[in-house]
């Protein structure tokens, strides 16, 4: 099964793209938002058609129109969100639609559970087949999904950033089911903005830029900076912008912590002008102090003290009024209105701006927007642009500059790349160093540690709901780091 | 760099808001145009004017103006991801509650309106307490209310209507000011009013927020709970209004007024291009959704057209309307 070739001339979203997969083969492909990367899995996967060209497998062309061709050709796509059926059993998620019958055509429960098994069995996954998915973690859910895949017999499997929603011990494990998958000959074309991942797990790397192909690169001998400049066509010079300044006073100070739940005995401080990096596997907490801090869940025990005096924080309110601003880990569940306009968007948090009363000032919020759009680069055609349609680095700066607008003091950002391209990226973290030298203090939670490492003045690691260490610049290495963070698991 | 002269996304339809309106409910504009040019050609080919008459208009609007009410209140239910299901019960128990103090009590006018208008008030209350306090979905919460304001309509009046003679009183639903009639002129208030909300205040960019994505609401520090009050205090206000015009029209409190009134307004709201799934909607187009419901009902009447088949026609229409508002949004976005 050697050639999986497209062409797509005259389509927009693709022109020309053309990609060969290898039997047991991990394959990236590499691009920003936009670049056409889900279009081309979409087309593969059946559910769009490509207007021209032609895909192979095996040599043998072949025509997919539908989900159902698609599979027939042994071709499987895990996408980006999982879509399994939350409230059904693992073995009913897996059969969906083809069930296993009974001469009485009522469904053969037993049989397949037991075939689920037999899969699970494989892979030494410890998942019970009429356990509830909804029941499941994340990590857990995913291999479901693959095993979905898998008993399609598919040859081909695409995976559309598997390990954006994954903690770092989970990533391993489903790196370690894809090496068992590469052993049995599937091809995998597997999506991730992560470069450490690729480097990890994929042979061949092939980058494609506004629908259009750029080139196929073997893994082990390019480059970070080969890959970059082949995705953004132009060399990134400066990625990680950060110029480090002296230790100020501190801004805010966390004291004895807890929320009763998950969170012990939390006590860090905060200083101004810097940048105090969170990282943690997920689960670890970061997000839980964040919320406690911007007064979203409740605090049980502990103080909070913002610029020296006592804070109480029982609501978002509160924490704004004190300076605190707080970018949410996941954008489109806790941040954005994809049905409202970019306008709507960025100015919700300063309508007190230019509404008074009965009389609204059209022209200031118009103002307010401009401010923002320029000076962080948003791409969007208007104003009034529903921002569901703008791309994900784009989405992250609108809801980074409705809090920019508050002018806060504080500014957390939770996971503020993730789902970014490159390009946005490094445009991201420009801005963050802007903040910094003005006198802004940041805290930044990330789960990618080069972005910790690169931006950080300081960081904090959390495990099991504890701080387990404050590691200065200097003592910053992923070892390090993944040390700490792994304390109080495994 | 703020100011630099750098070129500027360009703002669309801010100096206009009547035209974006017109761009906005485009497809049921033409749609409520299509139906008045039938009915104006029926006329001309029977030799008459009747419905563009001044008199058959005042009528339309007349008859539309309790619908519309109660609509303003769904469209912000209904954008905020709810729905309330108690608006017909509650114009029927604020009608009789308000009809019993002048008959049976001798209250004052002012004051038996402002205990009926009361009533309403906290029933939209309680539905807006139990929403925002619990996680009980809202077709429950309002389903209940429904029930319990119907039976206690029906155990205050004995289920007999209340007639109520008196001239001050009949004038706030069945009265003129010049040509207009003055329910009329309650409704252009409200429309104002509840227009104002949605597009200019903060009140209503959290409705929109509250609405789209709950949690990012939340997350960005709006009360949650108070806009969803808010929104059910409203409603049920709105409905005690359209209680006590309806009571006054026909003279008398009925325990049973106001059944299926929920139905037709969710009509207007939807017809209006409002999202049952929340988040996305206007004012404006309610406005037009019931004035379809309206020029429908008036049509269906002058062309003569038996009562059972109108439920008939209405249903198609809403079901036609929608699936091409549906479609027509549908394209815009891929």
């Amino acid at each position: 099964m050697n050639h999986v070739k497209k062409g797509f001339p005259g389509v927009q979203a693709l022109k020309d793209v053309s990609l060969e997969l290898r039997a047991g083969e991990v394959h990236a492909l590499l691009g920003e938002n936009g670049a056409g990367k889900s279009t081309l899995i979409k087309v593969l996967g059946g559910i769009y058609t490509a207007n021209a060209g032609e895909i192979r497998i095996n040599g043998t062309p072949v025509t997919i129109n539908s989900v159902q061709d698609a599979h027939k050709n042994g071709i499987s796509v895990i996408h980006q969100e999982l879509v399994l059926v939350p409230h059904m059993t693992v073995g009913e998620n897996i059969f969906l639609g083809r069930e296993p019958q009974k001469p009485n055509k009522t469904i053969d429960f037993k049989k397949m559970n037991a075939e689920v098994q037999k899969i699970l069995d494989s892979f030494e996954l410890d998942i019970s087949p009429d356990k509830e998915v909804s029941a499941l973690t994340i990590a857990q859910q995913q291999m479901v999904e693959i095993i979905k895949a898998l008993s399609f017999n598919a040859k081909i499997l695409v995976m559309d950033e598997p390990t954006s929603s994954l903690s770092e011990k989970d990533v391993g494990f489903l790196f370690d089911t894809i090496r068992k998958l590469k052993a049995n000959r599937v091809g995998i074309i597997y999506i991730s903005h992560r470069m450490s991942e690729l480097k990890q797990i994929t042979d061949r790397i092939t980058v494609i830029r506004d629908g259009e192909y750029i080139g196929t690169r073997d893994t082990a001998a390019t480059g970070n900076d080969e890959l970059i400049a082949m995705m953004v066509g132009r060399q990134l010079t400066n990625y990680y912008t950060r110029t480090f300044g002296e230790p100020r006073e501190p801004v805010l100070e966390v004291r004895g912590l807890s929320d009763g739940k998950l969170l012990k005995d939390i006590s860090f401080a905060l200083r101004k002008g810097e940048i105090l990096g969170f990282a943690g596997l997920v689960g670890a907490g970061r997000s839980e102090v964040m919320k406690c801090i911007f007064g979203i869940d409740p605090v049980t025990k502990g103080e909070i003290l913002v610029e020296g005096k006592r804070a109480l924080i029982h609501n978002p309110e509160d924490a704004m009024r004190l300076g605190i601003a707080l970018v949410p880990e996941s954008r489109k569940l806790e941040a954005l209105f994809p049905e409202q306009s970019v306008m709507f968007n960025l100015t919700l948090k300063t309508l007190g701006e230019f509404i008074r009363g009965v009389f609204v000032d059209f022209e200031k919020e118009t103002a307010i927007t401009k401010r923002y759009v320029d000076t962080m680069a948003i791409k969007t055609p208007s104003y009034k642009q529903l921002v569901g349609n703008l791309s994900g680095g784009n989405q992250q700066k609108v809801v980074i500059a409705r809090w920019l607008a508050t002018k806060p003091k504080i500014l957390i950002l939770d996971e503020p790349t993730r789902g970014v391209d490159v390009g946005a990226k490094a445009e991201i973290y420009a801005i963050m160093n802007n903040l910094v030298k003005e006198g802004v203090s940041i805290i930044m939670i990330s789960s990618e540690l080069p972005e910790v490492i690169n931006m950080s003045d300081r960081v904090i690691v959390m495990s099991g709901g504890k701080i387990t260490e404050c590691l200065p610049k200097e003592g910053l290495t992923q070892e390090n780091i993944m040390r700490y963070a792994t304390q109080f698991t495994v | 760099m703020s100011n630099g002269k750098k070129e500027s996304p360009r703002q669309g339809g801010l100096p206009l808001p009547v035209f974006s309106f017109f761009k906005e409910n485009l497809g049921i504009l033409i749609g409520l145009l299509i139906l008045c040019l039938v009915l104006v050609m029926y006329d001309a080919s029977q030799g008459r004017t009747v419905f563009l008459s001044s008199n058959n208009i005042m009528n339309v609007l007349r008859q539309m103006a309790t619908n519309l009410y109660i609509a303003c209140g769904m469209t912000m239910i209904i954008i905020l991801g709810g729905i309330d299901l108690s608006v017909g019960s509650i114009v029927a128990l604020s009608g009789c509650v308000t009809g019993g103090l002048i008959a049976h009590h001798g209250y004052p006018l002012i004051a038996a309106v402002i205990l009926g208008l009361l009533v309403g008030i906290a029933a939209g209350a309680f539905n807006g307490f139990v929403v925002s306090k619990t996680t009980i979905p809202p077709f429950i919460v309002t389903l209940s209310m429904m029930n319990i304001a119907r039976g206690v309509g029906y155990v205050y009046t004995g289920g007999q209507p209340i007639r109520i003679m008196d001239d001050a009183f009949n004038f706030i639903g069945s009265g003129y000011v010049s040509i207009v009639p003055v329910p009329v002129i309650y409704l252009v208030i409200i429309v104002g009013i509840s227009a104002f909300i949605m597009n200019r205040s903060k009140l209503g960019r959290h409705i929109y927020a509250v609405g789209g994505n709950p949690t990012a609401a939340r997350f960005s520090g709006i009360k949650n709970g108070r806009v969803l009050f808010f929104a059910y205090l409203f409603s049920g206000t709105m409905s005690a209004i359209a209680g006590i015009v309806l009571a006054s029209r026909m003279f008398s409190g009925q325990p049973t007024a106001g059944q299926g009134a929920e139905m037709d307004a969710i009509a207007a709201v939807v017809l209006g291009g409002t999202s049952m799934s929340g988040g996305v909607g206007k004012i404006g187009g309610t406005v037009i959704g019931a004035l379809i419901i309206g020029v429908l009902n008036n049509g269906l009447n002058l062309l003569n057209i038996n009562s059972f088949w109108q439920y008939i026609v209405k249903g198609v229409v809403i079901l036609i309307a929608v699936y091409v508002d549906f479609i027509k949004k549908g394209r815009k976005r891929t």
